[in-house]
Protein backbone atom coordinates (compact mmCIF):
# COMPACT_ATOMS: atom_id res chain seq x y z
CA UNK A 1 0.00 0.00 0.00
CA UNK A 2 1.44 3.56 -0.81
CA UNK A 3 -0.34 6.95 -1.19
CA UNK A 4 0.10 10.83 -0.98
CA UNK A 5 -1.97 13.21 -0.07
CA UNK A 6 -2.12 16.99 0.40
CA UNK A 7 -4.37 19.68 1.70
CA UNK A 8 -5.12 22.60 -0.07
CA UNK A 9 -7.75 25.45 0.41
CA UNK A 10 -10.04 22.47 2.61
CA UNK A 11 -9.88 20.45 -0.23
CA UNK A 12 -8.43 16.85 0.64
CA UNK A 13 -7.02 14.59 -2.37
CA UNK A 14 -5.52 11.15 -1.72
CA UNK A 15 -3.88 9.86 -4.58
CA UNK A 16 -3.95 5.97 -4.49
CA UNK A 17 -1.41 3.99 -6.07
CA UNK A 18 -0.97 -0.04 -7.36
CA UNK A 19 -3.26 -2.62 -7.54
CA UNK A 20 -6.45 -2.71 -4.83
CA UNK A 21 -7.27 -5.93 -3.21
CA UNK A 22 -8.42 -7.46 -0.33
CA UNK A 23 -4.66 -7.52 0.33
CA UNK A 24 -4.06 -3.72 1.37
CA UNK A 25 -8.26 -2.51 1.12
CA UNK A 26 -8.26 -2.29 5.16
CA UNK A 27 -5.04 0.00 5.34
CA UNK A 28 -6.49 2.01 3.01
CA UNK A 29 -9.76 2.25 4.23
CA UNK A 30 -8.08 3.24 7.87
CA UNK A 31 -5.24 5.67 5.96
CA UNK A 32 -8.45 7.60 4.37
CA UNK A 33 -10.56 7.55 7.59
CA UNK A 34 -7.56 9.15 9.31
CA UNK A 35 -7.42 11.95 6.84
CA UNK A 36 -10.45 12.81 7.01
CA UNK A 37 -11.07 12.88 10.02
CA UNK A 38 -7.57 14.76 10.76
CA UNK A 39 -8.50 17.36 8.00
CA UNK A 40 -12.50 17.52 7.87
CA UNK A 41 -11.83 18.72 4.15
CA UNK A 42 -14.90 20.16 2.61
CA UNK A 43 -14.17 18.25 -0.45
CA UNK A 44 -12.03 14.84 -0.58
CA UNK A 45 -10.84 13.84 -3.94
CA UNK A 46 -9.56 10.02 -4.69
CA UNK A 47 -7.47 10.44 -7.29
CA UNK A 48 -7.28 6.93 -8.92
CA UNK A 49 -4.52 7.99 -12.10
CA UNK A 50 -1.51 5.29 -10.41
CA UNK A 51 -3.96 2.70 -9.37
CA UNK A 52 -3.94 -0.22 -12.38
CA UNK A 53 -6.13 -2.58 -10.82
CA UNK A 54 -9.06 -2.52 -8.37
CA UNK A 55 -11.42 -5.44 -7.29
CA UNK A 56 -14.80 -5.11 -5.44
CA UNK A 57 -12.46 -4.42 -2.35
CA UNK A 58 -11.65 -0.63 -4.20
CA UNK A 59 -15.81 -0.50 -4.11
CA UNK A 60 -15.43 -0.84 -0.25
CA UNK A 61 -12.96 1.57 0.11
CA UNK A 62 -14.66 4.68 -1.65
CA UNK A 63 -17.78 3.30 0.16
CA UNK A 64 -16.01 3.97 3.38
CA UNK A 65 -14.54 7.32 1.92
CA UNK A 66 -18.08 8.12 1.20
CA UNK A 67 -19.40 7.07 4.68
CA UNK A 68 -16.65 9.49 6.34
CA UNK A 69 -17.46 11.96 4.16
CA UNK A 70 -21.07 11.94 4.40
CA UNK A 71 -20.77 12.29 8.47
CA UNK A 72 -18.88 15.60 7.86
CA UNK A 73 -21.09 16.62 5.44
CA UNK A 74 -18.15 17.28 2.89
CA UNK A 75 -18.33 15.64 -0.87
CA UNK A 76 -16.11 12.77 -2.12
CA UNK A 77 -14.87 12.95 -5.99
CA UNK A 78 -13.48 10.35 -7.61
CA UNK A 79 -10.77 11.50 -10.41
CA UNK A 80 -8.14 9.76 -12.87
CA UNK A 81 -10.15 6.22 -13.19
CA UNK A 82 -8.58 4.30 -15.92
CA UNK A 83 -10.37 1.39 -17.66
CA UNK A 84 -10.18 -1.58 -15.21
CA UNK A 85 -10.85 0.12 -12.32
CA UNK A 86 -13.82 2.17 -13.99
CA UNK A 87 -15.48 -0.98 -15.13
CA UNK A 88 -15.76 -2.25 -11.66
CA UNK A 89 -17.04 1.00 -10.79
CA UNK A 90 -20.00 0.80 -13.21
CA UNK A 91 -20.62 -2.90 -12.41
CA UNK A 92 -21.06 -1.84 -8.70
CA UNK A 93 -23.23 1.29 -9.85
CA UNK A 94 -20.73 3.28 -7.24
CA UNK A 95 -20.57 5.79 -10.60
CA UNK A 96 -24.54 6.81 -9.54
CA UNK A 97 -23.04 7.26 -5.60
CA UNK A 98 -20.42 9.36 -6.37
CA UNK A 99 -19.37 12.12 -8.96
CA UNK A 100 -16.62 10.87 -10.78
CA UNK A 101 -14.59 13.64 -12.84
CA UNK A 102 -11.32 13.35 -15.99
CA UNK A 103 -12.12 9.53 -16.32
CA UNK A 104 -9.23 8.05 -18.35
CA UNK A 105 -11.20 7.01 -21.63
CA UNK B 1 -13.76 -32.82 -22.74
CA UNK B 2 -10.60 -31.66 -25.30
CA UNK B 3 -8.47 -28.99 -23.98
CA UNK B 4 -5.41 -27.34 -26.10
CA UNK B 5 -3.90 -26.69 -22.99
CA UNK B 6 -3.89 -26.62 -18.69
CA UNK B 7 -2.56 -25.78 -16.04
CA UNK B 8 -3.12 -26.42 -12.13
CA UNK B 9 -1.81 -24.36 -9.42
CA UNK B 10 -2.67 -24.72 -5.49
CA UNK B 11 -1.68 -22.10 -2.91
CA UNK B 12 -2.41 -21.40 0.47
CA UNK B 13 -5.29 -19.18 1.48
CA UNK B 14 -2.92 -15.77 2.27
CA UNK B 15 -4.00 -12.74 0.62
CA UNK B 16 -0.59 -12.03 -0.59
CA UNK B 17 -1.75 -15.02 -3.00
CA UNK B 18 -4.28 -12.83 -4.33
CA UNK B 19 -2.23 -10.46 -7.10
CA UNK B 20 -0.35 -14.02 -7.55
CA UNK B 21 -3.44 -16.14 -8.50
CA UNK B 22 -5.23 -13.46 -10.98
CA UNK B 23 -1.36 -12.68 -12.43
CA UNK B 24 -1.08 -16.10 -13.23
CA UNK B 25 -4.50 -16.57 -15.31
CA UNK B 26 -3.75 -13.28 -16.99
CA UNK B 27 -0.22 -15.05 -18.37
CA UNK B 28 -1.21 -18.35 -18.62
CA UNK B 29 -4.25 -16.33 -20.52
CA UNK B 30 -1.96 -14.44 -22.55
CA UNK B 31 -1.27 -16.91 -25.01
CA UNK B 32 -5.18 -16.79 -26.26
CA UNK B 33 -4.03 -13.23 -27.18
CA UNK B 34 -7.04 -11.58 -25.52
CA UNK B 35 -7.71 -7.70 -25.33
CA UNK B 36 -6.49 -5.90 -22.30
CA UNK B 37 -10.23 -5.19 -21.54
CA UNK B 38 -10.73 -8.74 -21.42
CA UNK B 39 -7.41 -9.70 -19.86
CA UNK B 40 -8.93 -7.07 -16.89
CA UNK B 41 -12.26 -8.72 -16.81
CA UNK B 42 -10.27 -12.03 -16.13
CA UNK B 43 -7.88 -10.49 -13.50
CA UNK B 44 -11.03 -9.46 -11.61
CA UNK B 45 -13.34 -12.54 -11.68
CA UNK B 46 -10.26 -14.64 -10.39
CA UNK B 47 -9.49 -11.94 -7.75
CA UNK B 48 -13.04 -11.95 -6.73
CA UNK B 49 -13.37 -15.68 -6.10
CA UNK B 50 -10.04 -16.44 -4.73
CA UNK B 51 -10.58 -13.39 -2.22
CA UNK B 52 -13.48 -15.16 -1.32
CA UNK B 53 -11.89 -18.17 -0.17
CA UNK B 54 -9.51 -16.06 1.45
CA UNK B 55 -12.06 -14.26 3.96
CA UNK B 56 -14.83 -16.43 3.85
CA UNK B 57 -13.83 -20.20 3.46
CA UNK B 58 -11.42 -20.25 5.94
CA UNK B 59 -11.98 -17.51 8.37
CA UNK B 60 -9.93 -19.07 11.14
CA UNK B 61 -6.41 -19.59 9.61
CA UNK B 62 -4.78 -21.24 6.23
CA UNK B 63 -6.41 -23.96 4.05
CA UNK B 64 -5.61 -24.89 0.59
CA UNK B 65 -7.47 -23.05 -2.39
CA UNK B 66 -6.34 -25.26 -5.93
CA UNK B 67 -7.09 -23.24 -9.29
CA UNK B 68 -7.50 -24.70 -12.63
CA UNK B 69 -6.95 -23.12 -16.16
CA UNK B 70 -7.69 -24.87 -19.40
CA UNK B 71 -7.83 -23.78 -22.58
CA UNK B 72 -10.95 -25.06 -24.32
CA UNK B 73 -11.91 -25.13 -28.58
CA UNK B 74 -12.90 -21.87 -30.40
CA UNK B 75 -10.70 -19.60 -27.66
CA UNK B 76 -12.82 -20.42 -24.36
CA UNK B 77 -10.67 -19.96 -20.76
CA UNK B 78 -12.25 -21.99 -18.47
CA UNK B 79 -11.68 -21.52 -14.57
CA UNK B 80 -12.31 -23.58 -11.68
CA UNK B 81 -11.53 -22.26 -8.06
CA UNK B 82 -11.92 -24.74 -5.78
CA UNK B 83 -11.51 -24.68 -1.32
CA UNK B 84 -12.20 -27.22 0.98
CA UNK B 85 -13.64 -24.77 3.56
CA UNK B 86 -16.62 -23.72 5.40
CA UNK B 87 -19.14 -23.59 2.42
CA UNK B 88 -21.88 -20.88 1.95
CA UNK B 89 -25.18 -22.09 3.83
CA UNK B 90 -27.35 -20.07 1.21
CA UNK B 91 -26.08 -19.44 -2.24
CA UNK B 92 -28.94 -17.28 -2.95
CA UNK B 93 -28.38 -14.85 -0.12
CA UNK B 94 -24.80 -15.05 -1.34
CA UNK B 95 -25.57 -13.45 -4.92
CA UNK B 96 -27.33 -10.86 -4.09
CA UNK B 97 -25.67 -7.59 -4.81
CA UNK B 98 -24.09 -6.01 -1.58
CA UNK B 99 -25.15 -8.53 0.54
CA UNK B 100 -21.75 -9.26 3.07
CA UNK B 101 -21.42 -11.51 6.08
CA UNK B 102 -17.80 -9.72 6.40
CA UNK B 103 -17.19 -6.30 7.60
CA UNK B 104 -17.03 -3.05 6.35
CA UNK B 105 -13.81 -3.71 4.45
CA UNK B 106 -15.98 -5.91 1.97
CA UNK B 107 -18.78 -4.57 -0.33
CA UNK B 108 -20.36 -8.16 -1.09
CA UNK B 109 -20.50 -7.13 -4.86
CA UNK B 110 -17.79 -10.21 -5.53
CA UNK B 111 -19.96 -12.40 -7.27
CA UNK B 112 -21.91 -9.65 -8.84
CA UNK B 113 -18.48 -8.56 -10.79
CA UNK B 114 -17.79 -12.52 -11.69
CA UNK B 115 -21.30 -12.85 -13.15
CA UNK B 116 -20.87 -9.79 -15.04
CA UNK B 117 -17.56 -9.86 -16.45
CA UNK B 118 -17.77 -13.91 -17.63
CA UNK B 119 -19.51 -15.52 -19.98
CA UNK B 120 -20.76 -17.91 -17.73
CA UNK B 121 -20.12 -18.40 -13.69
CA UNK B 122 -21.51 -21.08 -11.97
CA UNK B 123 -20.84 -21.60 -7.92
CA UNK B 124 -21.54 -24.91 -5.98
CA UNK B 125 -21.41 -25.70 -2.43
CA UNK B 126 -21.82 -27.52 0.83
CA UNK B 127 -21.71 -26.47 3.91
CA UNK B 128 -18.38 -27.70 6.04
CA UNK B 129 -16.83 -29.49 2.64
CA UNK B 130 -15.88 -26.61 0.63
CA UNK B 131 -16.93 -24.44 -2.45
CA UNK B 132 -16.46 -24.37 -6.32
CA UNK B 133 -16.74 -21.19 -8.67
CA UNK B 134 -16.58 -22.39 -12.44
CA UNK B 135 -16.19 -19.70 -14.83
CA UNK B 136 -15.53 -19.52 -18.45
CA UNK B 137 -14.52 -16.47 -20.60
CA UNK B 138 -15.21 -16.51 -24.64
CA UNK B 139 -11.80 -14.64 -25.62
CA UNK B 140 -12.74 -12.78 -29.19
CA UNK B 141 -10.66 -14.10 -31.96
CA UNK B 142 -9.13 -10.79 -33.60
CA UNK B 143 -9.22 -10.40 -37.22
Amino acid sequence: MHFTSYLENGQLTVALTGEIDHHCAKGYIQAIAAKIEAYTPELCVLDFGEVSFVDSSGIAVVINALRNMTQIEGKLILSGIGNQPMRVFRASGIDKLVEIKEAVS
Amino acid sequence: MKFENYMILEFPSKSANEAFARSAVACFAAQMDPTLEELGDIRTAVSEAVTNCIVHAYPEGFGIITLRCRMLKDNVLDIVIKDKGVGIPNLEEARRPAFTTGGADRSGMGFTIMESFMTSFEVSSQPGKGTTVHMRRKIKQRQ
